[in-house]
């Protein structure tokens, strides 16, 4: 028997180059098994559901102490839903004969009428949405500029051989510096023992030259792992792909940017989005605060040629925005119906 | 898969997942993939990065809607209409693939005068018996049989298949599509188009269907209706064509191959049956009426079985211990058995990878059969709702039972993880792959194997030296697997060996099915397994993927073993036209080598491999000889794909449009009819049933699966890290629905029908939309079902709703279409206490066939 490990697999080679995710949300499917592909290897435990409003399967609801991964599904208007896709016209008490219609106009404005949902009613926004349900899996990205490592008074939080960043437990003092200083909202501080935690970027699997879990369990490659420089060519190449189909709202989420618009000096664990990001709950600008206010350790580490050869500290000190796609989004990149037909 | 294998001759897939990469288009109807099979839903998307179109005809839209490039909501349970409807299309708008039509389906084949459509007769074939509500099979056949068959290959004759098959779909417009479906006749017409202009030589097409398709009363028929379409469209046998028949667990293909089915001897050889003419091996051979084609090596196989289960015990003089096979004597399927027990006539049950108390359908009649059992043995990863029923089910908060009452003594015991055993999982693409033993169970878990094979020799200890002829095949039975370890665990790879088969002489393993022999020479466990241990090696252990970028290179041969011959796509010689030649560049798959002499090609050819492609079979040839070489099924006496299917099927040679059982709406095609007539209704009290446009009932349910959990929730429930991911029950429905009964999203509601109530967190969604049908607005709800009442995480199960039902042929029920109400709230009491007092008015022998339940077909 031959055993050949898998293609995605990479060999690792100290000194290291960065690593990083591409994580391409055209092609998730929403499966999940990266969420729990990576509690079951950091041996996270499960921290709970709600069983929350809005059609959504997304129950565990954001990134945590003890969550790493997060699939989340971006539902329509941010979860609420509009009433009535329907078509109908005409009365009859569904409860009762049950034989024919209800009005369904006046069925939402009485429903509106006591409070229940909006009035307005816009039946083809409705039916186009059936096309709006994203799926996304998010995770620590790995900042060029990361906030947290600055924002860490005790050197928990350092930047690996693989320039990720990693949160060493046994280090955190659990004073929660890092919290705020992450514009993404990523690190958190476990209920229990009050210590940060976050994505290691399988830091331990990395040194054993083996992928992360979350990208090792990804049944159709959305979550690419590889060395970053391949990683920013194959993804640059795939918004290339997607324009030529027609998609035209693809484009990448802190990477492959210009200096001047670069989120957090880019991102180790970058996306390739159809939507404006903050339909995923990703912000459009990316400063920590940290960054704001003193002078950030990462530019110490990373910084002096950076600084020197371009005089560019405005690259990661308040950037201008980020121009971002507008319009209808992934609404746009559906056809209709009636003569897609090749 | 009776389906399947009555159109093209094997109840199996007839592609492979990595083969859905190289489909033109992909239309998935009757399944949920995305969400129930994501790691073979990788393939899905590759093909889609190819630019393949992605079409999703589901009453809900899910995950799998969401990825797809279309989807069409469609009523629940109308899927023939659906796909008789396109038939039509491709029919009357002369799009079918005419070549492939002529050479390879029994098209122009013409059949008997005394033959009548469902047309002809108000929606029933000729041969129906009102009275048994069963067919008379008789008057379906061809004019003349065998040699002796006529065609008319330019399609014209009255009588032949093709025109018999356009007058039936005549009526199957895009307007009567939308009228029962709810699909807007202009999306219809898209779709029919993109599955048009996506066949033919240079493109194909691929279906995928799940147990949204096998779940109903006609769902055999849905399935041949699928095969129709293929077949027209030219599909089948070719790369990226086919239909893949997703199966819903590991190993369920595996358990149809080596059959948990009471119906079915391994190989999908046929059960003797103890009323019909043959109980000599002679006569039970000869009544398969199987001259010509593969099956005329049916003897050998049996024989081969035979001797692999008894050893030298098994000789010609004794028919080889065939008369000592049980014999069917009626319906002896899951849920016959059950009713039998509620009437005290099963005395013990073995529950092995399967929870009836909350996946079966009419889980509160399964739980009241449990409790009228006098023991029952439940072997699991946790305890589950089958083993704890007697204390904490509904029956017992209702007080309908009572556990001190309660004779059945439960035996619960652990089971072996998948990691913790060795052994094969058969996958949905009839791929054999083995895996090895991580671990060692826990404690006193242990495999199935090893349960069964102590078991085994306990029982065979038991009846040891017994002279009683009733006890010949359990103290014959050959049982000498060796153990291994402290466990005394038996040796997988001594199964996985007698399955292959091997020289009786010199215990040699045999290279594959073609050297099983009828004389008793050859032992065989399942001939379509032949070959998994060649040359002595585990087949299915092999994980090699090969050159992948090489022409053909994904097809992967020596990843795993496929049966049958370590075939990927089946019916191959169909991936070339009847000269031998590939039909078009873009989809060579397998061909004639003329200087060679031989069929070659990047998979194992499905064909006498030396049978030259001009080969004409004389009139009188007999079994493979009388397969011309242009015949690409090979399993069918006349080597043809079926459209119009004269045996093997219980309920109609064609598929014709039935509502479901429970329906909101008459049958717009039939009206005096509504459901299948020879559907199985065990009607009884305890199983009442909706009838037809019951105002009480008026809204259409159908179940499905969620990715984060496992059917009845066995495997998901009890692990955290899954249960998180979907913590509650809950029912989507649409915001209309929710609007005029006063549900709130993410508020309670209660679900309602004549068995049982359940409740549920409403997710108020237009993913699941209302539907425009026949000037009325049908309301769908879907239910995930992998809740119950015992374990980490609760909740109520949408199986306590459903009622017993069956399909003519595998008496499967009808899950996927019945009729329920919705209003807010919780339940008022416990789930099915408005069957606490429904009890059969009469006694019932133990050993009574239900009548409305004849047998299922002996289908080969």
């Amino acid at each position: 028997m031959t055993t050949r490990a898998a293609p995605t697999e990479i060999a690792i080679h100290k000194p290291a180059e960065r690593m990083g995710f591409f994580t391409d949300t055209t092609v998730c499917i929403g499966c999940k098994a990266c969420e729990v592909a990576c509690k079951q290897w950091n041996d996270l435990p499960a921290d709970g559901a709600r069983f929350g409003k809005g059609g959504s399967y997304d129950h565990t609801g954001a990134l945590g102490a003890s969550t790493w991964r997060h699939v989340r599904f971006v539902e329509i208007d941010g979860g609420h839903l509009p009433d009535i896709p329907a078509v109908g016209r005409g009365r009859t008490d569904l409860g009762g004969s049950g034989s024919g219609d209800l009005d369904l106009v006046a069925v939402a404005a009485q429903r509106a009428n006591r409070g229940g949902a909006d009035a307005a009613i816009d039946v083809a926004a409705a039916v186009a949405a059936m096309d709006d349900w994203l799926f996304m899996s998010d995770v620590c990205k790995h900042c060029t500029n990361a906030g947290c490592l600055d924002a860490c008074p005790t050197g928990a939080l350092i930047r690996t051989e693989f320039e990720t960043v990693v949160l060493q437990a046994d280090v955190c003092n659990g004073c929660g510096y890092c919290v705020p200083a992450c514009p993404f909202g990523v690190v958190a501080r476990d209920p229990a023992d009050g210590r940060a935690a976050k994505c290691t970027l399988c830091y331990d699997r990395l040194q054993d030259g083996l992928e992360p879990a979350c990208a090792k369990s990804c049944p159709t490659d959305s979550i690419q792992f590889g060395l970053y420089d391949e990683l920013v060519e194959i993804a640059a190449r795939r918004v290339g792909e997607l324009h030529a189909r027609g998609i035209a709202d693809a484009y990448l989420y802190g990477a492959a940017d210009e200096p001047a618009d670069e989120l957090a000096g880019g991102l180790g664990a970058f996306f390739l989005l159809t939507e404006p990001p903050e339909r995923y709950g990703l912000p459009a600008q990316a400063e920590s605060p940290i960054q704001e206010n003193v002078i950030p350790a990462t530019a110490a580490a990373y910084g002096a040629a950076l600084l020197a050869a371009a005089g560019a500290a405005a690259a990661f000190l308040g950037a201008g925005r980020r121009p971002l796609p507008r319009g209808r989004g992934a609404r746009a990149r559906r056809r209709a119906i009636r003569g897609w037909s090749r | 898969m009776p389906g399947l294998g009555a159109s093209f001759g094997r109840g199996g897939a007839t592609d492979f997942l990595q083969a859905l990469q190289h489909a033109d288009c992909i239309l998935i109807e009757g399944s949920n993939m995305a969400e129930a099979h994501p790691v073979g839903f990788r393939w899905v998307m590759k093909a889609k990065e190819r630019g393949a179109k992605i079409i999703h005809v589901d009453p809900r839209f899910g995950r799998t809607s969401q990825l797809a490039d279309v989807h069409l909501p469609i009523r629940a349970g109308t899927d023939i209409a659906f796909l008789g409807g396109l038939i039509r299309h491709v029919i009357e708008n002369e799009a079918y693939f005419r070549e492939y039509v002529v050479s390879y389906t029994n098209a122009p084949t013409i059949l008997r005068e005394d033959f009548q459509d469902t047309e002809d007769l108000g929606g029933v074939f000729s041969g129906f018996d009102p009275q048994t509500a069963s067919y008379d099979t008789t008057t379906w056949g061809y004019a003349g049989d065998g040699a002796a068959a006529q065609r008319d290959d330019t399609l014209q004759h009255p009588r032949c298949v093709f025109q018999v098959l356009r007058r039936h779909f005549a009526r199957y417009t895009p307007e009567m599509v939308q009228r029962i479906c709810g699909i807007d006749s202009e999306d219809f017409r898209a779709v029919a188009e993109t599955l048009v202009q996506n066949s033919g030589r240079e493109r194909t097409t691929t279906l995928c269907y799940a147990v949204g398709w096998t779940q109903h009363t006609s769902g055999v028929q849905i399935i041949r209706a699928a095969s129709i379409l293929q077949l027209l469209l030219g599909n089948i046998g070719r790369p990226g064509g086919g239909i893949m028949a997703l199966r819903g667990h590991a190993s369920i293909q595996g358990s149809t191959d080596i059959p948990t089915l009471f119906d079915m001897l391994p190989g999908y050889l046929r059960m003797p049956h103890a009323r019909a003419h043959a109980v000599t091996l002679a006569d039970h051979i000869e009544s398969g009426g199987r001259a010509r084609g593969w099956w005329a090596y049916y003897d050998a196989y049996l024989v081969s079985l035979l001797k692999a289960w008894f050893g030298d015990a098994a000789t010609a003089a004794d028919d080889f211990g065939f008369a000592h096979l049980p014999k069917l004597t009626g319906n002896h399927s899951h849920f016959a058995t059950m009713l039998r027990a509620i009437d005290g006539g099963v005395d013990g049950l073995f529950v092995m990878g399967q929870n009836p108390a909350v996946g079966s359908q009419h889980s509160g009649l399964q739980r009241r059969a449990l409790a009228s059992l006098k023991w029952l043995v439940v072997r699991d990863l946790s305890e589950i709702e089958s083993a704890t029923f007697w204390k904490d089910g509904p029956e017992i908060a209702s007080g309908e039972l009572r556990t001190q009452d309660i004779a059945t003594e439960v035996f619960l015991m652990p089971a072996a993880s998948h990691i913790e055993k060795e052994g094969t999982f058969t996958n949905t693409q009839r791929l054999l792959q083995w895996r090895d033993k991580a671990l060692e169970p826990p404690g006193d878990a242990r495999s199935e194997l090893w349960f069964m094979h102590h078991l085994a020799k306990r029982v065979q200890a038991h009846y040891a030296g017994s002279t009683r002829e009733r006890d010949w095949p359990i103290c014959h039975l050959t049982w000498d697997y060796p153990e291994c370890g402290v466990l005394r665990e038996p040796d997988a790879e001594a199964v996985a060996r007698e399955i292959n088969g091997y020289d009786v002489s010199t215990r040699a393993p045999l290279p594959d099915f073609t050297a099983l022999r009828s004389d008793g020479s050859t032992a065989c466990g399942c001939w379509i397994y032949s070959g998994c241990f060649r040359g002595g090696v585990n087949q299915a252990r092999r994980r090699d993927p090969g050159d992948i970028a090489a022409p053909g290179g994904w097809v992967s041969p020596q990843w795993g073993w496929a049966w049958p011959l370590n075939r990927r796509v089946l019916y191959n010689r169909a991936s070339a036209d009847p000269a031998g030649r590939p039909w078009s560049e873009r989809k060579r798959y397998v061909w004639w080598d003329d200087p060679a002499g031989r069929w070659t090609g990047y998979d194992v050819p499905d064909f006498p491999v030396d049978k030259r492609p001009d080969y004409q079979a004389p009139a009188d040839a007999l079994a493979m000889d009388a397969i011309s070489g242009d015949d690409p099924f090979i399993m069918m006496p006349d080597g043809r794909g079926r459209l119009f299917a004269p045996s093997g099927l219980l309920d109609g040679p064609m598929p014709t449009h039935y509502e479901p059982l429970e329906s909101p709406l008459p049958n717009a095609l039939h009206p005096d009819l509504d459901a299948n007539p020879a559907a199985i209704r065990w009607q009884r009290p305890e199983n009442p049933l909706h009838t037809t446009g019951d105002p009480r009932y008026p809204i259409v349910a159908t179940t499905f699966r969620l990715t984060e959990h496992h059917t009845a929730g066995a495997m998901s429930r009890n692990l955290p890290w899954l249960a998180e991911l979907q913590p509650e029950m809950f029912a989507e429905i649409d915001p209309a629905l929710a609007a005029d009964r006063g549900i709130e999203d993410a508020g309670w509601l209660t679900i309602e029908t004549e068995r049982g109530e359940i409740e549920a967190l409403a997710k108020v969604t237009p993913r699941i939309r209302p539907l425009r049908i026949d000037g009325r607005l049908v309301h769908q709800i879907s239910l995930p079902y992998h809740w119950g009442f015992a374990g980490e995480v609760r909740g109520d199960s949408t199986n306590d709703l459903g009622a017993l039902s069956g399909e003519p042929n595998v008496s499967i029920q009808e899950s996927k279409a019945f009729t329920c109400n919705v209003r807010a709230g919780r339940r008022a009491g416990p789930a099915t206490a408005r069957l606490a007092d429904a009890r059969l008015d009469r006694p019932v022998a133990s050993d009574e066939d239900d009548p409305a339940a004849e047998y299922p077909s002996e289908i080969t």
